[in-house]
């Protein structure tokens, strides 16, 4: 893919998708200790992501981080928009706000799960 | 291609004066850092907008050179 195509492809992937998590490896096999801590954490609280590996393409490896202007792997997208990368996400989450941000964002999760 | 604390403080001091930055390194390896840094420039700034800030900072080299740097970033309180 050109570099254009590939601004493209992750525009209209990040559109369509409510939350998408950028990572090296895949939800089921991640390849590096911070994407699997994003993972896990989407996983725990049980939202419904797609999940783009990295690794595979080397033009979206090199693109996502133009894309968002944000050097390091992985990413979190919600509704289109560019939430974090592993740190802010473990923040988020232990203050409550990642929950707090599905909810105004109107994106599913498992709340039993939460308040267990 | 390891990389020093006192460089990471240097670059982040340079980038946002009167910083203050603690840094520690987690594996002993050079490699592997937490940051902690408050600056008065992250005053009503989101934590995506901060993170960058610190990456500015770093000319490049987060995700480089500097493969992990766990950050943490805060406006003073006052």
């Amino acid at each position: 893919m050109s570099e254009q195509a590939v601004q493209d492809w992750i525009r209209k992937t990040v559109a369509s998708n409510d939350v998408v998590l950028f990572m090296k490896g895949t939800k089921n096999f991640p390849q590096c200790g911070f994407s699997a801590q994003v993972g896990q954490i989407l996983g725990h609280m049980g939202v419904d992501y797609k999940d783009v590996n990295v690794l595979e393409d080397m033009g979206i490896r090199e693109g996502i981080k133009s894309f968002s202007q944000w050097p390091t792997i992985p990413q979190l997208y919600v509704k289109g928009e560019f939430v974090g990368g592993c740190d802010i996400i473990r923040e988020m989450f232990q203050q409550g706000e990642l929950q707090q941000m599905l909810d105004d964002k109107g994106v599913a999760y498992d709340k039993a799960k939460m308040t267990a | 291609m390891p990389m020093d604390a006192q460089e990471i403080e240097r670059l982040i001091k340079a980038h946002l004066p009167g910083a203050d930055v603690a840094i520690k390194d987690l594996a002993g390896d050079g490699d592997h850092y937490a940051a902690h840094v408050v600056a008065k420039e992250f005053a009503g700034k989101t934590r995506v907008q901060q993170h960058k800030m610190v990456y500015e900072a770093l000319q490049g080299r987060m995700g480089g050179v500097l493969h992990a740097l766990a950050l943490t970033t805060a406006a003073p309180k006052d």
